[in-house]
């Protein structure tokens, strides 16, 4: 019976492991304040933010900025506390982007920008709940 | 008119298909101890209901195949385009029509059960039975005390929504559906859902029969028709998610083949603990030991494949997932479901635990039982890991209802959240299944074991020593990763030679084996070395914004205009479509008509093309080297104005050795109007030669015409175009626009526009006396691609792993399925 003692404790602490390094790979929501915070204590891991792209009363998305080349752009995002913060992306603007309801980055503050690695965006029409008719 | 028969009768067969299978529940149950009648009423009321359950696929079938849009399921996941192939797949682009699927297969495999078996017909079925009952409640769509159960997919578009055009005329029928989305309209999304869903369905038979024969105390005598049934679903489902790893390389737009998307890891999951089950299984049968865990396994496997479908159709996984589905409120009778069968499983193995016999011996390092263990352990933690990781907005969500606000976000780092864990189980595995086979087959201790190791480690050795220094890897970790694999096909062939040589029957363990290192190899090399060959090193101005250094994987290609990448030249040549008649057709050659798979090409033919797909578009790419073109991609991207996606899809290039992935990330929007620049006027005569955006352009002649777009001019009016040849860079562009006096006093001016050369052309006026025009041109960028293109070495080591994997598997099945015929017809089945 010895041996199927020791091949248990062997795959609980494998376990354990696993579960204290999930607790260390989770990334958290924060918003953009508290993104800042975190940089200047030294995190140095990437966190998520979720906001909305600023849109004038038209309903027209502003402060993008696209570099000569296409290849990267900028642009700003209001978190959900109402703060407005740039943002850089090493990335093609998305096609969709502009028509997206919610954005979610993962980045972290590199010193005064938010730089963000990764872009989800929530499109409202993915799957169509209201659609327009035209009679 | 609105059909009303045809969904009514759609409900009606649901409500059926709900009754018959909690009649043939109750039936199997009352007849599970060999009862003859009631098993003959339950096996009447169990074809009754799979009848039924056909007759609603058929139902919704035709009214998704006849374009009834006043129904809500078939005007959101179909339009009159869609061909009679997609139109299947509309079965899987809802919840409501997934289920189906999934019911569907479960009663054929209770048809297949039923036929197969009849000793254990009852007990069985009793189990398959139960769960047709919670799947057809998932699509009842009947509200019963204000509470609503199941989502009907018949229900009418003004159940569903509350359109205000529904108010002013309720029998209001959309023109034409949603369409089906653009992601599923791919070969690949016609039968990898019914494979996996077959894949789903089989998990089923061996919880079935495992606990069928707890309650009727044949505590183990249930693994031996389970086996193979446990080894077909394993199959299946290793099949269906590859079929979903390959259908997300040739279609998605990360770049691979594998994400770690929560609904690939909940599939993923099960499967591995249901592999750990199989091997548990042997074991038991070969030694009569480890029938607890055999038992434990089998039931896990099933209740995680319960899991996985709470997870994914639930809304749980809320941003976290690409492709869960739409929450449809199901979330309650899904918590129901599972919860119900985990308690049904923990009741009878909890009842039936003091009589099934323990392991008496104690399992020595050297007895075959100890590899198989611990091959299952390593199976169990990589599943465990997984499913630890996948489950985070699971305690989100229970953290949030004791009141604590976990905020969790799933990890930012892919490959150290799962990928490199999972590699280094691999390891084990790979070490392992080459070790393991040693000892199922021969009687071991230390010195016949060197022996037996000495060859295929050297082999090992050598071959992975070769390889290293060709593709020069220097990673340590990769190093031992493909010395373990390249261990375990070693060992397994030679196990594969001893036993062949004697009995190829029994060689689908070593098959199936040397499949799964060529896999993992074929990881190894196509994810770990894959080379991004459009990095970016030039332009990096703006990149100054950016505090450090960031990479750049993308390329910006002008039309027409050649760029280096890597050792290629590459051209992108505009955008085509695909007809039917002659295959990819400039973009800019074609005109529209009413009929949206119809075009017309331009010229003098004008002849009629179709389009097989008008919703995608194709970006012609050629790749250079210094000796020619060497080929040319077509990468896609598909609009659905209906859903608003723009979906972008690869295009690969194969090689033996590697595949050349291309694929576009961004184009101009095609629906925004480009900024021209502000119109320049030139003079000219005919014959003249000038310049247009920087191209040689010549005023070839101008021609009186007598139509406008197949409109004939009407008396009193007058038309003339200007016919100028433009000089692009790779062959020459003609050009005419058009100058139309009408009543003798209106001008009328119809510019043309080449876009290719990214400018547009008018007549300003014509001037008689001097035989001259004014010409007025405007300019604006040219047209442009951002494309990524990756190099991934040694993918195909992936895909004939996967093949060797099924063959093995195909053997095994057969032997075992052999084995339980043979017993069976002796009647020695319990």
């Amino acid at each position: 019976m010895k041996k199927k003692y020791i091949a248990a404790i062997v795959i609980i602490a494998i376990a354990i492991t696993m579960i204290v390094s999930m607790t260390g790979d989770a990334s958290t929501y924060v918003s953009f304040s508290e993104a800042k915070v975190l940089s200047e204590k030294g995190f140095k891991k990437s966190i998520h933010v979720v906001g909305e792209l600023p849109k004038t009363a038209s309903g027209e998305v502003v402060g993008i900025q696209e570099s000569p080349d296409k290849l990267s752009f900028k642009f700003e995002m209001v978190d959900e506390n109402g703060l407005k913060q740039q943002v850089l992306f090493a990335e093609p603007i998305p096609t969709d982007f502009t028509r997206s309801e919610q954005v979610v980055i993962v980045g972290a503050y590199k010193g005064e920008k938010f730089v963000a690695e990764k872009i989800l965006l929530k499109c409202p029409s993915k799957y169509q709940e209201e659609p327009e008719f035209t009679s | 008119m609105i059909h009303y028969f045809e969904g009514q009768l759609g409900h009606a067969l649901v409500i059926i298909a709900f009754i018959t299978s909690l009649l043939s529940a109750y039936a199997f149950f009352k007849g599970r101890n060999q009862d003859k009648e009631w098993t003959s009423f339950g096996t009447k009321v169990f074809y009754a209901h799979t009848l039924a359950v056909v007759g609603i696929i058929g139902t919704l079938f035709y009214l998704i195949t006849n374009h009834y849009f006043e129904y809500h399921y078939v005007f959101s996941h179909s339009s009159k385009i869609l061909p009679v192939y997609y139109q299947i797949s509309c079965f899987w682009e809802g919840q409501e029509g997934s289920f189906l699927l999934w019911i569907f297969w479960n009663a054929i495999l209770g048809v297949v059960l039923i036929n197969t078996n009849k000793f254990w017909k009852a007990p069985v079925m009793f189990v398959m039975a139960l769960t047709q009952v919670f799947l057809v409640s998932m699509i009842l769509g009947i509200v019963v005390f204000d509470v609503k159960i199941g989502s009907s997919p018949f229900m009418l578009l003004r159940e569903v929504i509350d359109a205000p055009i529904f108010k002013t005329n309720p029998n209001f029928i959309p023109e034409d559906g949603n369409g089906l989305n653009p992601l599923l309209q791919n070969y690949w999304m016609v039968i990898h859902p019914p494979t996996l869903f077959l894949g789903f369905a089989t998990t089923i038979i061996p919880f079935a029969y495992c606990i069928g024969g707890l309650i009727i105390r044949k505590n183990k005598e249930w693994i031996r028709p389970a086996l193979p049934w446990a080894q077909f679903s394993a199959m299946i489902l290793g099949v269906g998610i590859l079929m979903g790893a390959y259908w997300a390389y040739e279609t998605l737009n990360f770049g691979g083949y594998w994400n770690w998307d929560p609904v690939e890891n909940a599939i993923y999951v099960p499967w591995l603990v249901l592999i750990a089950a199989i091997h548990v299984m042997i074991a038991y049968k070969k030694s009569g030991s480890a029938l607890k865990l055999s038992m434990i396994l089998v039931v896990a496997s099933f209740i995680l494949v319960l899991y996985a479908t709470f997870l994914t159709r639930s809304g749980i996984l809320g941003n976290s997932s690409v492709h869960s589905f739409t929450d449809l409120g199901l979330s309650g009778q899904l918590l129901i479901y599972l919860l119900a069968f985990f308690a049904l499983s923990v009741f009878y193995i909890a009842k039936r635990w003091r009589d099934v016999p323990d392991t008496k011996e104690e399992t020595s390092t050297y007895s075959r039982e100890f590899w198989i263990f611990m091959g299952s352990a390593v199976l169990c933690l990589m599943a465990f890991q997984v499913l630890l990781y996948t489950s985070m907005p699971v305690y989100n969500q229970i953290a949030g209802s004791l009141g604590i606000d976990l905020n969790l976000a799933p990890p930012t780092d892919i490959y150290d959240a799962y990928s490199l864990p999972q590699l280094i189980l691999s390891v084990f595995l790979a070490i392992l299944s080459g070790t393991g086979q040693f000892f199922w087959w021969k009687k071991m201790d230390g010195k016949k074991l060197k022996e037996e190791l000495r060859t295929p480690f050297l082999i090992s050795l050598v071959v992975s020593g070769v390889i290293i220094v060709i593709g020069k890897i220097t990673d340590p970790f990769y190093v031992i990763l493909l010395i373990a694999c390249m261990y375990s096909i070693s060992a397994n062939a030679k196990i594969f030679v001893g036993v062949a040589k004697s009995n190829i029957r029994l060689s689908g363990g070593s098959i199936t084996h040397i499949g799964i290192a060529m896999m993992l190899v074929g990881i190894l090399f196509s994810s770990g070395y894959s080379t991004i060959l459009s990095t970016n090193y030039t332009s990096m101005v703006w990149s100054k914004e950016f505090p450090e250094e960031v990479n750049r994987d993308n390329l910006l290609l002008f039309i027409n205009e050649p760029r280096q990448m890597s050792e290629y030249s590459m051209i992108y040549r505009g955008i085509r479509k695909e007809t039917r008649e002659e295959g990819f057709v400039d973009q800019n050659d074609l005109v529209l008509t009413v009929d949206p798979l119809k075009v017309i090409r331009k010229g003098d033919n004008q002849d009629t093309l179709t389009l097989i797909s008008p919703e995608n578009s194709y970006f012609e790419v050629e790749y250079h080297t210094e000796a020619g073109k060497q080929f040319t991609l077509f990468p896609r991207v598909q609009i659905n104005k209906a859903m608003d996606m723009i979906v972008y899809s690869p295009d690969i290039k194969r090689k033996l050795s590697a595949d050349m992935y291309t694929h576009v990330r961004t184009f101009p929007d095609p629906d925004q109007e480009p900024d021209w620049s502000e119109p320049k006027e030139v003079k000219v005569e005919i014959g003249d030669r000038f310049f247009i955006n920087d191209y040689v352009a010549t005023l070839e002649r101008m021609e009186p015409i007598s139509s406008i777009d197949g409109t004939p001019l009407s008396s009193g009016d007058v038309a003339v175009k200007a016919v100028i040849n433009v000089q692009g860079e790779f062959g020459d562009y003609q050009t005419e626009p058009v100058f139309v006096i009408r009543d003798q006093e209106y001008v009328g001016r119809i510019d043309d526009q080449v876009n290719d050369l990214a400018f547009r052309i008018s007549i300003q006026n014509i001037i008689p006396q001097e035989n001259a025009v004014i010409l007025a041109y405007q300019t604006t960028q040219k047209d442009w691609i951002i494309m990524e293109a990756v190099k991934k070495p040694w993918i195909n080591l992936l895909w004939i792993g996967t093949f060797l994997l099924v063959i093995g598997f195909i053997v095994a099945i057969r032997r075992r399925y052999l084995e339980f015929v043979k017993m069976r017809d002796k009647g020695v089945e319990a």
